[in-house]
């Protein structure tokens, strides 16, 4: 959503144009049709109750009942389903579960991110595009293969125990699937490219000179790194953090795959209530909930890329 | 070990679906069943005999069948629910009824099994079995033995009891990842009805899991099969066929691992997948057409041969090798089949209620 906000700057003392009132209006458009109008849909169904019926929901709105329909319809809403979220302690140790993970990994991430990216910034030029080409590489392989490839590496017969008995680290294979520890590996793995190119691309357009400026004044590497190279990096560590915190949160298929049973994430609860549970109303009010809860970063990214547009202008 | 792969064949469907639609006036039946579950030498003789091309798509999971039926517009003419699910879907109208005039071979269906299906789809109008078993569990024998000489090898409480299957943890244990199996089994380990709908007594079966929560490794339908067969785990409550085709397995690899599927003496659930065509079946037709060559004797004893699943269809099993039809795990004799029991779905609040329980369950609170 961001991008699309940002790729529509306020322009000031320009008339209005036509062309560029449609030129904003497509990604406006884009967002109606495809976030709003489902988020819509979302909501109402999380305002019904569950029935054993197809779809497996009531009310349903039927066109053809007009204006009359739909107002009987809407009386039949109810809040039940944020209600039993608040029953069971179970859904608010989903969330927090979820958003502990999502920001332990974020760190993870910027952790192993920030080494790559400042190493390949201070590459020789000729070879950053080769680089940056490893870091894309892996998106041309389906997401779903890269962490299945993982199961194969984790798992107690695997490549890795294999590698630790055979240099005699260890003399027991270790339990690393199915654990969080595995869920942990899993994402750090699947979002490191969201990380690395936005600080990449911050660190890549650093000038250099005021380093060579400290080292003149005497100040030593380590300190011109913090006094200098991190704070000019912060917008993309920023942007990297939030990048990968958000779909973190929600994240399905790595703790389905590489977690344990006792994983619990909001994505995992939310599919057992949707498919098991056949539960359409409190999965979607699991969802709304979720959405609500990751808006705030959302909101909190937005106003920080907008500071930065201004103090950039 | 692509298992898992298949429980997001959402792309699948989609391509399935648009195919359906481009093909709807040629002769295609869209059939959507379990993964590992067919013969297929028996769906090409059915094409080459009748032209009808089939279109065969696979899941490992009801659940995700039955949200595409309830959704609508599948695009499916067969699918091969359990029945728990068909009773929901005939009840939410998502099925049709069969037109028996078109399905002549029904006459070989086994009344046994008929009768019992029958308590999911009063006067058998929506469904025709096509295999049924028996949710127990299996053991590798060699390190049960090791692990505990005099270990309970006949009843539930291999699982229930925290006292024997703790002694089993450092080797692996599996449950199937699904309330619908494991809280019918824990309340007919506490002698209750396994079909409960009460609160305090789903709730009681839920305190016994947590229980021997510490001492499972995973919830798991699919994937216990290989690790039972390559000697990762040691026991697993699972379904007789793939608990048979995981000692199969073992028993081919020749690496000294030895499979034991067990039906226990307390009792244990049976369980039917039926053929069902949903009532949005773009070719009801051909589906009739698929059915009824499904439920020929000789097609029903090839698929059982080939998947050691017990069939519903009694004419086949003269043609069974003796190694299905002869073996109790696979055909239980009489007084086995006494002990089994069947449920039948939850009304929605109680469903609630069983998957939080079951979600509480799993991760370990």
């Amino acid at each position: 959503m961001s991008a699309t906000d940002r790729s529509a700057p306020p322009t000031p003392g320009n008339r209005p144009n036509p062309a560029r009132w449609l030129v904003v209006a497509v990604p406006y458009l884009w967002l109606f049709l495809l976030f709003l109008v489902p988020f819509v849909i979302v909501i109402k169904i999380s305002l019904s109750l569950t029935a054993i019926a197809q779809p497996p929901y009531t009310p349903v709105f039927d066109l053809a009942g007009g204006i009359g329909g739909l107002i009987d319809g809407i009386s039949e809403f109810t809040v039940e389903n944020y209600l039993w979220l608040t029953e069971d302690a179970l859904y608010a140790r989903a969330y927090l579960s979820s958003l502990t993970i999502a920001l332990v990994s974020t760190a993870l991430v910027l952790l192993v991110g920030y080494p790559i990216a400042y190493g390949m910034a201070r590459a020789p030029k000729g070879l950053q595009p080769t680089l940056l080409m490893l870091i894309i590489l892996p998106f041309w392989t389906s997401f779903l293969i890269r962490v299945y490839a993982w199961i194969g590496i984790l798992k107690k017969e695997g490549l890795l125990n294999q590698l630790l008995l055979w240099i005699g680290v260890i003399s027991e294979p270790l339990t690393i699937l199915n654990t969080n520890t595995a869920v942990y590996i899993g994402i750090v793995y699947s979002y490191l490219p969201f990380m690395v190119l936005p600080l990449y691309a911050a660190l890549e357009r650093m000038d250099r000179t005021l380093l060579e400026a400290a080292a003149d004044l005497g100040c030593p590497p380590i300190r011109a790194f913090w006094k200098i190279t991190f704070p000019l990096s912060l917008p993309g560590v920023i942007a990297g953090c939030f990048l990968v915190f958000i779909p973190v949160t929600g994240e399905f298929v790595i703790p389905d795959l590489l977690g344990g049973s006792d994983t619990l994430m909001i994505g995992k609860t939310l599919w057992a209530e949707f498919f098991a549970n056949r539960d359409w109303p409190l999965a979607s009010a699991v969802a709304v909930v979720l959405l609500v809860i990751l808006v705030v970063p959302i909101v909190l990214f937005q106003n920080h890329e907008m500071k930065r547009a201004e103090r950039e202008a | 070990m692509f298992a898992p792969l298949s429980r997001y064949p959402l792309a699948a469907a989609v391509l399935a679906a648009s195919i359906a639609g481009a093909l709807a006036e040629d002769k295609v039946v869209n059939v959507y069943n379990w993964s590992d579950y067919v013969d297929e030498e028996v769906l090409a003789a059915f094409t080459a005999e009748t032209g009808i091309e089939v279109v065969y798509d696979v899941y490992d999971n009801n659940e995700i069948v039955e949200t595409k039926l309830l959704a609508g517009g599948s695009g499916y003419d067969v699918v091969v629910p359990s029945a728990p699910n068909v009773a929901r879907l005939i009840q939410a109208g998502a099925l049709q009824k069969l037109d028996k005039s078109k399905i002549p071979n029904l006459v070989h269906a086994w009344e046994a099994i008929t009768a019992r299906l029958s308590g999911y789809d009063p006067g058998n109008e929506y469904a025709v079995d096509y295999m049924w078993g028996t949710t127990g569990f299996g053991y590798n024998v060699a390190k049960i033995a090791e692990r505990m000489p005099d270990a309970p090898v006949d009843s539930w409480a291999m699982i229930f009891d925290p006292e024997v299957v703790s002694k089993f943890a450092d080797c692996g244990v599996y449950l199937l990842d699904t309330p619908e199996e494991l809280i019918p089994a824990a309340l007919n380990y506490l002698h209750l009805n396994p079909d409960s709908k009460e609160t305090a007594e789903i709730e009681e079966a839920a305190k016994l899991l947590k229980t021997i929560r510490p001492y499972i490794e995973k919830f798991d339908s699919s994937e216990y099969i290989n690790a039972l067969a390559n000697g990762d785990i040691c026991l697993a409550v699972g379904y007789s066929g793939d608990v048979l085709q995981a000692a199969d397995r073992a028993a081919e690899a020749g690496a000294g691992v030895e499979i034991q599927y067990v039906i226990p003496t307390e009792g244990a659930a049976m369980w039917f997948d039926s053929f069902i065509i949903p009532s949005d079946a773009p070719h009801p037709d051909a589906a009739h057409a698929f059915i009824d060559f499904m439920m020929r004797p000789e097609s029903a004893a090839a698929n059982s041969n080939y998947v050691y699943y017990a069939n519903g269809n009694l004419e086949s099993q003269s043609l069974l090798y003796e190694d299905v039809i002869g073996d109790p795990a696979i055909y239980p004799g009489q007084q086995t089949i006494d002990v089994l029991y069947t449920t039948t779905s939850h009304p929605p609040r109680v469903q609630r209620i069983v998957t939080r329980a079951w979600t509480n369950v799993k991760s370990g609170s």
